[in-house]
């Protein structure tokens, strides 16, 4: 069977057991759709939320940034790990105790006020748009090559895709079909790694392939990989920084606190029976996502060896070392139809030759070689998970596993933010602020439409969107770490911040970092409207825009204790609900008001 | 605040910033800071701060994460202000 009728069939076969799930769960009342029943256990939701919580950016961009920059791209393994030690030891428990729907609800009562409430909503809503722009290109991607077309015909019908699918369910279906969903991402995962770490180093489990030499000689699988790259003028693997450590360090930092203030992570821990189920379910979330993220680095670095092998195929400098075009094999003349991989024959040669041009050292040798710049002018990151298994000559059924999958984690991630907007649109601003009293129907259908438009405006911007699928999610994080987390955990662990200091907090954390982002990125990531170039000699400390979000964090916090030491401390009552959050005994079951 | 929650609480914080250190030192100190220093252990075929940014610090959160879950709850049962069984 061709490649492309396996795809339909697995894609297909799995899109109607996740369709399938959602109209038996299917949300009646306004509770169930927020959040799914108390009855959700600590290990089934720690699943969903692993579900949630891998997106695009985890299952289709970040191994290919793992490729390209090495021990570089460890800033995305930690940042978005590390944050669930700080959603376990910081937030889900309060939160939960708390027992509310939403993060602006928390917000607004903490902080006694609509203003602060709105303002939470406005700061939740840019995190999440801006995080489906990176789902979006992530789905584009995938549907491109699978239908074999370009990327933004893929677009628009992933577009589609995600409406009706989101659209038709609440949490509760959601809660459901996303357990699926992480059964097949993970599978869909881990089953090429282990034929690859296998194929390579001979050992099947890719954590321990990657400290394994390789199966035909003693030599280290990342010793390899070091001198194969270098050999072509790129930065060595497992040593290469990116930007600075600076930059790492605040790069690793901010994906860690957004992780902690992304509202649909902690909506999850609204849904557990107990706080000490809280507690437990970011471990058991933690835990499956660990199983992807440990196997990342295997899938990062064995592609890049083999996409190297492929391409320079014998002695670098032998004109026969380098792969003949005409004898490219099928999945790179697949990858040029979507428009994601360039190839340009710059030398006229008819071989592919790709070095690393920018490096000065070598451009001399390779000038000696009659090589003239690189050829491969396009290498979309975005691209090397789903071409992996391709480029290691697996099967037909595990590619189009592998494509069921990425779609799997883009829609899962983009369902659940598309939640997280339409409850903070329908719930917090109409029902908590502007209607009071609008009907349940009213309130789920205006929730619904607001999903619709949030659709539409992130499928515009995936049009151009600011960087790979991760890069974009990064933005994301920075945005929600720069107001969200700050305002919850002060509202915690600190009894004197009041209203006017989490407000100006808020604002201050968020406008610095979006601001550092369209300067660098463009207005509303329009290109060309960047008034200082995205490039790092412009930046502030050498910090990148997509790593801003805890130089944000650090204003937020600073503005919120400053503020609230010259104004009037917050109200007895306050007080005693901090006191409250505090101790789990009396936690009732998430309910409304 | 009465005392015996007073107490518990501190007891609390205590804890966090144990297990905060190690969150702390295992991701920006042995796989940023220290990196290069690191790499000059091996593990295996790579430098142990390759190895602690990529796979160590990982498996250090879950620990953690769980010995905080463990720790909390003898904690609510000490302090006497856990949950009800059977809510």
């Amino acid at each position: 069977m061709d490649l492309q009728t396996l795809t339909y069939i697995i894609v297909g076969t799995t899109f109607a057991l996740y369709i399938g799930i959602a109209i038996w769960a299917k949300a009646s009342t306004t509770g169930e759709f927020y959040v799914a029943g108390k009855g959700v256990h600590p290990v089934a939701n720690g699943m969903a939320t692993a579900a949630d919580w891998m997106s695009a950016a985890s299952f289709i961009s970040m191994a290919g940034l793992i490729a390209f920059n090495g021990y570089g791209a460890s800033v995305f393994l930690m940042g978005w790990t590390g944050g669930y030690v700080l959603l376990a030891l910081l937030l889900a428990p309060y939160l939960r105790k708390f027992g509310k729907f939403t993060v602006p609800e928390f917000i607004g009562e903490r902080y006694y006020s609509q203003t602060a409430r709105i303002v939470a909503v406005v700061c939740l809503i840019l995190a999440s748009i801006t995080y489906v722009i990176g789902q979006m290109k992530g789905i584009g991607v995938a549907f491109s090559r699978f239908l074999e077309t370009d990327y933004d015909t893929g677009l628009y019908i992933g577009m589609g895709i995600v409406f009706i699918y989101a659209v038709l369910g609440g949490m509760k279906g959601i809660t459901y079909t996303q357990i699926a969903q992480y059964c097949v991402l993970i599978f869909a995962y881990t089953v090429p790694a282990v034929f690859i770490s296998l194929n390579i180093t001979g050992n099947p489990i890719p954590q321990l392939g990657i400290i394994s030499s390789m199966a035909d000689n003693g030599t280290y699988m990342m010793d390899k990989l070091n001198m194969v790259v270098a050999e072509l003028g790129f930065n060595e693997y497992t040593t290469q920084v990116l930007g600075s450590k600076l930059n790492m360090f605040a790069y690793t930092l901010s994906l860690m606190i957004g992780t902690a203030g992304l509202p649909h992570v902690i909506i999850r821990f609204f849904t557990v029976p107990k706080v000490r189920d809280a507690r437990a379910s970011a471990g058991w979330a933690l835990l499956f996502i660990a199983i992807l993220y440990t196997t990342a680095p295997a899938v990062g670095s064995m592609a890049r060896l083999n996409l190297m092998n492929t391409i320079q195929t014998g002695q670098v400098g032998d004109p026969a070392g380098n792969l003949e075009y005409d004898k490219a094999p099928a999945w790179f003349k697949n990858w040029e139809k979507t428009g994601l991989l360039k190839f340009e024959d710059k030398n006229g040669d008819g071989r592919i030759q790709y070095y690393n041009d920018k490096n000065k050292d070598f451009a001399a040798k390779a000038e000696s070689y009659g090589w003239k710049g690189n050829e491969m002018v396009k290498v979309d990151r975005d691209i090397m998970v789903l071409a992996n298994p391709e480029i290691a000559s697996l099967p037909n059924w595990v590619i189009a596993l592998v494509v069921a999958g990425g779609l799997a984690a883009a829609l899962s991630t983009a369902a659940g933010l598309l939640l997280a907007i339409s409850s903070s649109i329908s719930h917090d601003m109409l029902k908590g602020v502007f209607v009071k009293d609008i009907s349940e129907k009213n309130e789920l259908l205006a929730g619904r439409i607001a999903m619709a438009g949030a659709i539409g405006l992130a499928g515009y911007f995936g049009l151009h969107p600011p960087d790979f699928a991760a890069g974009t999610v990064a933005i994301a994080f920075g945005l929600a770490a720069s107001s969200i987390f700050p305002a919850l955990m002060m509202g915690i662990f600190n009894k004197n911040v009041n209203r006017t200091g989490a407000v100006w907090g808020m604002i201050a954390g968020i406008g610095v970092t979006l601001l550092y982002v369209f300067q660098h990125k463009g207005i509303m990531f329009i290109p060309g409207t960047d008034f200082l170039g995205d490039m790092s000699a412009n930046w502030f400390m050498g910090i990148s825009p997509n790593a801003f979000g805890a130089v944000g964090a650090i204003i937020n916090f600073t503005v919120a204790l400053t503020v609230s030491k010259m104004t009037a401390a917050p109200p007895e009552h306050i007080q005693h609900l901090v006191e409250d959050i505090r101790v789990p005994k009396g936690a009732g079951t998430a309910t409304d008001h | 605040m009465s005392n015996s929650a007073n107490e518990y609480w501190k007891a609390n914080l205590r804890l966090v910033a144990v297990l905060l250190t190690i969150w702390f030192v295992v991701s920006y100190l042995f796989g940023i800071i220290l990196v290069d220093t690191l790499n000059t252990i091996r593990v295996g075929g790579v430098g142990l701060g390759f190895w602690f940014a990529q796979q160590g610090s990982i498996y250090t959160f879950l620990i953690l994460i769980f010995v905080y879950a463990k720790k909390m709850n003898a904690l609510d049962r000490k302090y006497d202000v856990h949950e009800d069984e059977g809510e």
